[in-house]
């Protein structure tokens, strides 16, 4: 269905038709279907999409996170030349937390709250670098100064609920660099923060990628931060990939509708007042309801009678360059614009 | 839409504070207070959209539920059409409510989830107005067709309905009674991006329609901005600065909102090298706020006087421009 992604000697991910299927009272769902795209080393992804969308779900898969009634049902998580997908919990485990981290949108759900600072940052670097007491805490407090916690040889002896929603973030930054991963997953990281601190933590994690070289898939809501952030972007809709390319080319020269449609519709500050925002007429479709062939079509200003029968795969536009992906009827093989 | 210039204010906010106690031990005894609004005013004209922008805890939600007097002001006033709503008596207040409504942020806690859309929508009327079930009703049916939704909507329960169509009720809900001033708290901050616009949209369509006049509460700096025709900065309870929306973005001249500009995450990728101020620190706890101008900390341009004494939301040039600064920024647009 979906194009393999092309591998080249940095590829440090590679997903590949990844579905996940989760079962739920009013039946089975499928949050992500045939969902694929590539991390190069120290490069930085971003996922975007709505809620829905299959990006969080997405995250949790390449994790092995998945709740209880959830699993990955197709498709490939190739990290360092492993599949991710189906490896065992213990295996898993030792990839978790070490080579690929994780920070949250809420760090103080995944901060626990009767250990201090210090003693949840030494956990880790005890397990996975086999540091000693004394060595972990020395190094948690670098750590803690390294993402600009004021007085962190005090911080270090802190309980969470002590720090404010900026600082537990720059915690959980300083938890998922411990281990000198080579990936980092963020979900969501600023999205409960106010926007002078989220311009703060943004400005952290991109220092940190640029010094340390850790590459990152970056999931947010915010086209903004998307313009902050990404070196490339996958747009998701409806559980897939419809867009992929480098961030300029996503803003310059969109190509798929939705996300045309997407840019049309957020307001910017630094433009003069005037044009009225382009709605997107519709809501995204519920996973258990999903229209046939392209997700998008029933919002889509373009569609033809195609849409409806045929769901479009992800496709490289121009010639199989392979940096810029559209899953469209609107475009051809050659990525020529098919005249409607 | 412009206000007319010489209209006087449909509403006069003045000093108002909300102080809220901070209780300890077992007697409960009251051993500070939390100043959510410290001293805040601002006028809104007739017609026009007056947004009030700020941080968590600025206090902007609590100035609009004081607005529509679902909160209690500690002190000051709040003059809708010449009548201080603060200290209204109940009865009075009652008949006032049918001008100022409130719309907010999460349509799905502020509806009744047992109450079909339709009679969500006739409850005001029959309330209010003394209107008859049919009547009413006929009227919710007329306002769903306003608000854009389906008349099948008339029968369904708010579950069953999108968040941005839940949305939808709550404006009809707050336009059934046909009010002059809507208080909107977050109206578009829980709904997806792609149904934001259509939100924001429909709100600037009933404003032509119907000449409402709207308080809008967003911390989101580019809703602020697409509906507002003046703008009202909060910061730890306090205005700092009031203007134009044209203004504000063109030529801010308190150093808060020139920082909270530069903070916004443009959805632009060529401007993510741009020179900007980012200031470090936390927002200070309303609780315990500082001494002299309560930016100061986090101020880049802060000097000794600042730190003692608080500056007074004084005239800065342009029209209704007013700035709480001892060191405003140039007027120079930036």
């Amino acid at each position: 269905m979906s194009v393999t992604p092309p591998v080249t000697a940095s590829t440090l991910l590679r997903v590949d038709g990844l579905r996940t299927e989760f079962t739920t009272d009013q039946g089975p769902i499928t949050p992500v279907d045939g969902v694929g795209f590539t991390v190069a080393a120290g490069e930085t992804l971003c996922l975007v999409g709505e809620s829905g969308s299959g990006k969080s779900v997405s995250a949790l898969s390449i994790m092995g996170l998945l709740a209880g009634n959830g699993r990955i049902t197709e498709g490939s998580v190739m990290f360092e030349g492993q599949d991710l997908a189906g490896l065992p919990e213990p295996e898993l485990r030792r990839i978790r937390g070490h080579a690929i981290a994780m920070i949250f949108q809420e760090p103080m759900t995944s901060l626990n709250p009767v250990l201090t600072i210090g003693d949840q940052l030494a956990e880790t670097m005890i397990l996975h670098l086999g540091l000693t007491k004394a060595e972990a805490r020395q190094r948690a407090i670098e750590l803690l100064e390294k993402v600009g916690i004021p007085r962190a040889g005090a911080v270090v002896d802190d309980h969470p609920h002590r720090l404010s929603g900026g600082m537990r973030q720059r915690v959980m930054i300083a938890m998922a660099l411990s281990c000198r991963p080579k990936l980092i997953i963020a979900d969501e990281p600023t999205t409960a923060l106010d926007v002078t601190i989220q311009a703060q933590i943004l400005r952290l994690m991109r220092e940190l990628s640029a010094e340390t070289g850790t590459a990152t898939i970056f999931i947010t809501h915010d086209l903004g931060v998307v313009a902050e952030m990404a070196d490339r972007v996958a747009v998701m809709y409806a559980g897939q990939v419809v867009e992929e390319t480098d961030v300029y080319t996503l803003f310059d020269q969109p190509k798929h509708p939705y996300t045309v449609a997407l840019l049309r519709s957020i307001p910017h500050i630094t433009t003069p007042a005037g044009d009225r925002l382009t709605p997107i007429s519709g809501s995204v479709p519920s996973l258990l309801h999903l229209p046939t062939g392209c997700r998008f079509r029933e919002r889509c200003p373009h569609a033809m009678d195609r849409c409806t029968t045929e769901l479009p795969a992800l496709r490289p536009l121009g010639e199989g360059e392979g940096t810029h992906s559209v899953r469209c009827w609107l475009y051809d093989e050659t990525g020529t614009a098919v005249s409607v | 839409m412009t206000a007319v210039e010489d209209a006087s204010p449909l509403l006069q906010v003045r000093d108002l504070r909300r102080y809220y106690p901070i209780r300890k031990g077992v007697i409960a005894r009251t051993v500070g207070h939390v100043r959510a609004v410290d001293g805040v005013s601002f006028d809104v004209y007739p017609g026009e959209t007056v947004g009030i922008v700020g941080e968590s805890g600025c206090g902007k939600s609590t100035t609009g539920r004081a607005v529509v007097r679902l909160e209690p002001p500690t002190s000051g006033s709040v003059l809708f059409d010449g009548t201080d709503i603060a200290t209204l008596s109940t009865a009075r207040m009652r008949r006032l409510r049918t001008e100022l409504q409130m719309v907010f942020q999460d349509p799905y806690s502020s509806l009744n989830p047992q109450i079909r859309i339709g009679d969500l929508l006739a409850e005001p009327l029959v309330a209010h107005k003394r209107l008859d079930r049919a009547g009413a009703r006929a009227k919710a049916a007329e306002m769903l067709a306003t608000v854009g939704l389906p008349q099948l909507s008339l029968d369904r329960y708010p579950h069953e309905l999108s968040g941005g169509m839940r949305q939808r009720v709550g404006i009809a809900r707050a336009l059934m009674l046909e009010p002059r001033l809507i208080v909107c708290d977050e109206p578009v901050s829980a709904l997806d991006v792609s149904i934001q616009a259509q939100v924001l949209n429909l709100l600037k369509d009933l404003q032509g329609e119907f000449g409402l006049t709207y308080v809008f509460i967003s911390h989101g700096l580019g809703a602020i901005k697409y509906i507002s025709d003046r703008i009202v900065v909060m910061y730890l309870g306090k205005v700092m600065e009031t203007a134009t929306t044209a203004e504000i973005f063109a030529r801010p001249r308190h150093p808060y909102t020139e920082i909270l500009l530069d903070a916004y995450p443009e959805p632009d990728p060529r401007l993510r090298d741009r020179e900007r101020i980012i200031v470090e620190g936390d927002v200070p706890s309303p609780a315990n706020p500082p001494p002299g101008c309560v930016f100061h900390t986090r101020c880049p341009y802060a000097q000794d006087i600042c730190r003692t004494e608080a500056p007074p939301l004084n005239a800065a040039g342009g029209a209704r421009h007013q700035v709480a600064c001892h060191f405003p920024l140039a007027q120079e647009a930036s």
